[in-house]
């Protein structure tokens, strides 16, 4: 058990890591949805998995996962500036993470504001946000499963951090 | 009464500095896309005659875009991957195929007591805020300053999305063509997706598109979209017609006049495959466009989350260590 109060797993931080696991599946597969894969490879034939190769309704799941995204980071962002700031620090892996986070809620928001009526950039400018929006999503997701398999955490408490080095 | 712009007039003046705008290349700048720069096409469907002198022009102009696919086609994985080759069926020319972007639909209907059969030519409608470019994975669909929405060959992978989302199934696709080939032939891609492209080629070099002036009987008019829109107003005023295009799929660049009810031609023309309908369509990104206003607050919401945690948590400190101070 870890005896360090700030890395304890309470129920509260369960919840979150949980919710936040579901909100990365929701976002990465009606953000993989959006293209023509799921139809083609049989896994909108999973049963409960159709809506997968509905294109606007992915989209509109993309956009929903979004909002919630972008909320979650802002809770986490004031909640480290305001109370976390002095007790714990990014990891090299949560610095890499959140690098890549940034990067694709940049892109992200970027490519809604194309999707708005109205809007209109370059043709050439789209297609760099689109492949960096995607590229930045496949390094994120492989940062995270490195993360899982090494047991790396996003932050760690200072004073062990000191204590270690 | 004639509408609006003569064509040449139009040639003089609008098309030729919309044409610049889209011959200068790539503005290095993110912009509101202009209305007033946006082109559409009235056309007047009491004029159309059924000719295809517009059909006959868009194939013989447009050659060179056509498909040359290379044969045998890779095989592809899994089997549900179906092949769509038209090339063997290049003369088609009373539907959309990759080979045939515009086509003459037909109606039989009553005017004034009258038997009369109705044409009108069809093709892409170029959306002005097309679901086929925005939607697009990775933007071989573009939209030009000048609002034409094109499919570029040279990067489509033939997904066929764009079909998918389009609200009349425009795009159509040709395997074994295109970039697919250079990558994973049998794994990814199937071809390239065609469309009208409003001979933006053309447009950009100060003519006017194939389609509009091969037609005899001056079906199609072209101009910057507040007056095309105030054209079709006004024609449908003096005859008594009906609008299409103007709201569909949240307003296109294609306006139709007709002097039938559109959902009267809708029941008399054929639908199916290549053959779009005439139905009235609600504008498609506008579902998921509603929740951008949750995204800009969503920020603030996070961030006055943690500000009330934070100020609950310093009250209670100070609460606890209030008798020690």
């Amino acid at each position: 058990m870890n005896k360090d109060p700030l890395n304890r797993k309470t129920p509260k931080k369960r919840t979150f890591q949980y919710g936040y696991a579901a909100l990365i599946l929701l976002l990465a597969l009606s953000g993989f949805g959006q293209m023509p894969i799921f139809k083609r490879y049989y896994i909108a034939d999973i049963p409960g998995l159709g809506w997968l190769a509905e294109f606007y309704v992915t989209h509109y799941l993309h956009y929903l996962g979004a909002v919630l995204l972008i909320g979650a980071a802002a809770y986490v962002l004031a909640d480290f500036l305001l109370s976390r700031r002095k007790t714990l620090q990014l990891t090299p892996t949560g610095l890499l993470l959140s690098a890549l986070l940034g990067g694709i809620l940049l892109t992200g928001a970027f490519l809604v504001l194309r999707n708005l009526p109205g809007f209109w950039f370059p043709p050439g400018v789209i297609i760099v946000m689109d492949l960096s929006h995607l590229i930045g999503v496949m390094l994120f997701l492989m940062a995270t499963l490195y993360g899982i398999l090494f047991k790396k955490s996003w932050t760690i408490a200072v004073h062990n951090h000191m204590e270690r080095e | 009464m004639v509408p609006s712009i003569s064509r040449r007039a139009f040639i003089k003046g609008g098309l030729a500095a919309a044409g610049t705008v889209a011959a200068s290349g790539v503005p290095a700048r993110a912009a509101r896309l202009d209305e007033r720069r946006q082109l559409a096409t009235l056309l007047d469907i009491s004029k159309c005659v059924g000719c295809e002198a517009c059909v006959e022009a868009c194939r013989e102009v447009n050659e060179e875009k056509k498909p040359n696919p290379r044969k045998p086609f890779p095989a592809m994985y899994p089997p549900r991957v179906k092949v769509e080759d038209w090339s063997d069926k290049k003369d088609v020319s009373d539907r959309l195929t990759p080979y045939n972007w515009l086509f003459i639909q037909s109606a039989a209907v009553e005017i004034d007591g009258k038997e009369k059969t109705l044409t009108l030519p069809r093709r892409c409608m170029h959306c002005a805020n097309p679901p086929c470019v925005k939607l697009c994975p990775w933007g071989a669909a573009q939209q030009l300053e000048n609002g034409i929405a094109r499919i570029d060959a040279d990067i489509c992978l033939g997904g066929s999305k764009c079909k998918a989302v389009c609200p009349w199934s425009i795009p159509q696709r040709q395997t074994g063509t295109g970039l697919y080939l250079d990558l994973l032939p049998s794994l990814a891609g199937n071809g390239v997706m065609y469309k009208c492209d409003r001979c933006y080629d053309r447009v950009a070099d100060g003519e006017l598109p194939a389609c509009i002036e091969a037609c005899p009987e001056e079906v199609q008019t072209i101009g910057p979209r507040p007056e095309i829109i105030k054209k079709a107003h006004q024609l449908a005023k003096e005859t008594g017609g009906y609008i299409y295009g103007e709201t569909e799929n949240g307003g296109t660049n294609t306006i139709y006049v007709s002097p039938v009810p559109f959902e009267t031609l809708n029941r008399q023309i054929e639908k199916g495959s290549g053959r779009p309908h005439l139905k009235s369509v609600a504008a498609t990104m506008e579902q998921a466009d509603k929740l951008v206003a949750a995204m800009l607050i969503a920020p603030f919401a996070g961030a006055i989350a943690a500000a009330g945690k934070y100020y609950k948590m310093f009250k209670s400190t100070k609460e606890e260590g209030a008798p020690n101070e």
